[in-house]
């Protein structure tokens, strides 16, 4: 930092700075800050011992737990063989990439408006399973768990492949070919040389698509049971904000959510740690 | 290992939609030979490696190793299978493995006990002169170090067939001839069974028993080191092996003179001797007759270092102003405009002379220069050769 370049460079930080301290750092103290307060201004843990003495909010922990976990790793366990076999190229693979991508580019409440009709009991998926004899009355879809986690993972399934099939054909093929040389099958040369090298990328897209998934809302409320089985922390928050107006309530509850989000994290990333020795000091594939 | 007397090749061809990277590639090989596939990029040398490991499928043609097929364009034994090993360009290290666990990974493979398996990590790791570096990761390593891995990798398993692919290009200058020498002294000791692919004549001369020249997928000579250098089949193998110089022109006169072919070519320079020393029935021979008959056009094909500075190499004396000269420590290459050859007459000013000499010459100095008729080859031209190809 001495010299007049140093100095030069160092304010080009500054955009940087401001943006993550305006967007993010100012408005997760104020949150934190406001968990700890009551309305009147006085600190206080009551938020959170509300919130955990609350057998209907604390439930909500579970509920979301419950449709974020499997649903992330549903996601990411299909993205790996699949990115595994897109890895050099198939043809098509536009295509595919690109029906991958439109329910993200729609927008959660879309597919979910979407969903509704289409795998409502009266939908063109219903009317399928009828019509071909795969049951003989209307499978549930919509409104409760197959509907939120069918959404959820609409959402997040293309972020987990496109990340991993990114990470994948990076891997140098030399790889594979040394390692089928070394005397290993396509199944041995996947779990001893592909699968490690992609543990970085496989830890990273699950984080992402856990975080994405446990603070889903749109999609609870509009193809689960809001006030029942599938009432998600996120919901319990904006009742806590805009229902009942105690925002400090809210706060607390947004916090631990960040809490979970951030131990579930910690977890991957002690996995992706024990799983892959070298990360640290390997640079090039 | 299983033990073996030959390693066959048989008519192997490798198309990739309508072209053929490999055709009607036919080698043998015994037990312990140095082989080298030597062509510039393009040739298909190393698909024809990669065929031969199984790597890449083959369109037709058969591989045996004594009487086993391994691989016929149908039944294909894995690579995996094939005991063979390979070492890549790029190196190929597991980067998330240590060097131990590098060499470790196909005797594991194999399921050999852990007191083995060390025992020969360690011996393997020895023989490449790097004891001490088990506990490193690849990225840790030079690119030398990384390659010699590599091959302690392959040879701790004592493959049947040792393929190399351009082993040595990543590495700089000085490294690659350290292990080239290091390549062929572990070659002497094991006596692996090995294939080698380079675009680098010296390499291929260093270290082959046998080297194969390939042009657009298919054999144009396979030979000791010794016929290719100095006994080209073709002047696609000549121009790949350092000769130079090829002039085009037409047979004059062609006689016979101690069981040498002796030639007489007017080239746009000038009257060219040549004193051939192609064996009775050998196609460059038969193929020379048939362009004197028909008179159709022949090339030479003289290597830069046979032409002498001063009317004292031979019969052979022309007229020259030198054009670029490009200093290169021993001597300096210089490329020429051939004025004449001498008692010729005015020839053509378009041919140019490549040649090598300690000799001063500056650029645009006149000089005459000579070269003895035993140095000049000449070649029949294929059909429809383009103009200005040696």
């Amino acid at each position: 930092m001495k010299g007049s370049s140093g100095n030069g460079a160092a304010l080009l930080l500054i955009p940087a700075i401001a943006f993550i301290v305006l967007l993010f750092l100012y408005p997760f103290g104020y949150g934190l800050f406001t968990s700890l307060t009551l309305a009147d201004g006085s600190f206080s843990l009551a938020n959170y011992g509300r919130f955990f003495s609350d057998a209907r909010d604390l439930r909500t922990i579970g509920v979301t737990l419950g449709i974020a976990l499997p649903v992330t790793l549903l996601a990411v366990g299909m993205a790996v063989p699949l990115s595994y076999h897109m890895r050099r190229g198939v043809p098509g693979e536009k295509l595919i990439t690109f029906f991958l991508i439109v329910p993200v580019t729609l927008g959660t409440v879309l597919v979910s408006e979407g969903m509704l009709s289409f795998m409502g009991p009266n939908g063109w998926l219903n009317q399928l399973i009828l019509a071909l004899r795969l049951a003989d009355k209307p499978i549930r879809f919509t409104h409760n768990y197959a509907g939120v986690a069918i959404s959820v993972g609409l959402q997040g399934f293309p972020y987990a492949f496109l990340m991993l099939l990114g990470y994948i054909s990076g891997i140098n093929p030399d790889l594979e070919k040394a390692s089928r040389m070394l005397g290993a099958n396509n199944w041995q040369t996947f779990w001893k040389v592909l699968f490690p090298l992609m543990v970085p990328g496989i830890a990273i897209a699950f984080c992402l698509n856990f975080v994405m998934a446990f603070s889903v809302f749109p999609s609870a409320v509009l193809l689960g049971q809001p006030s029942g089985p599938q009432r998600v922390i996120a919901l319990a928050a904006y009742q806590w904000a805009f229902e009942k107006f105690n925002f400090n309530a809210a706060a607390a509850i947004s916090m631990i959510m960040a809490a979970i989000e951030l131990l579930v994290i910690a977890i991957v990333l002690g996995w992706r740690s024990k799983m892959y020795k070298g990360a640290s000091i390997v640079g090039k594939g | 290992m299983k033990d073996f007397k030959r390693i066959s090749v048989r008519h192997l061809a490798k198309r990739f939609g309508e072209k053929f990277a490999v055709d009607d590639f036919s080698i043998e090989f015994g037990k312990e030979e140095f082989v080298t596939f030597l062509g510039p990029s393009g040739c298909g040398k190393s698909t024809a490696l990669n065929c031969i490991t199984g790597l890449i499928p083959i369109t037709s043609g058969e591989i045996y190793i004594d009487d086993e097929c391994i691989d016929d364009g149908r039944l294909s034994v894995p690579p995996e299978k094939r005991e063979f090993g390979m070492v890549f360009q790029n190196y190929a290290l597991f980067p998330h493995l240590t060097v131990r666990e590098n060499i470790a990974f196909g005797l594991k493979l194999r399921k050999h006990a852990k007191s083995e398996v060390e025992r020969r990590v360690a011996e393997a790791l020895r023989l490449v002169h790097l004891e001490g570096y088990a506990g490193k990761f690849p990225a840790q390593m030079s690119g030398g170090e990384q390659q010699r891995v590599a091959i302690a990798r392959c040879i701790v398993l004592e493959p049947r067939l040792l393929l190399l692919d351009e082993p040595l290009s990543n590495l700089d200058a000085k490294l690659r001839v350290e292990l080239r020498h290091e390549l062929k002294a572990l070659h002497e000791r094991l006596k692996v069974t090995t294939i080698y692919v380079t675009h680098d004549q010296t390499e291929a001369l260093a270290l082959s028993d046998r080297i194969v020249v390939l042009k657009l997928g298919r054999i144009q000579q396979v030979g000791s080191p010794q016929a290719v250098f100095s006994d080209p089949a073709n002047p696609f193998v000549a121009d790949f092996v350092g000769y130079k110089n090829g002039w085009r022109g037409k047979i004059e006169a062609l006689g016979e003179s101690g069981g040498k072919l002796m030639a007489r070519v007017r080239t746009r320079g000038g009257l060219l001797e040549a004193r051939l020393s192609y064996p009775e029935g050998d196609p460059r021979r038969s193929s020379l007759v048939d362009a004197y008959e028909a008179g159709k056009p022949v090339v030479s094909a003289i290597r830069p270092d046979d032409i002498v500075v001063g009317s004292g190499g031979g019969s052979n004396v022309f007229q020259c102003r030198a054009a670029l000269v490009e200093y290169q420590g021993r001597a300096c290459h210089v490329s020429a405009s051939l004025v004449g050859l001498a008692g010729s007459g005015a020839g053509g000013l378009e041919e140019r002379v490549d040649l090598r000499t300690t000799a001063g010459i500056a650029e645009d100095e006149s000089f005459v220069a000579s070269v003895h008729p035993d140095k000049v080859l000449f070649f029949a031209l294929a059909e429809g050769a383009p103009e200005g190809a040696p």
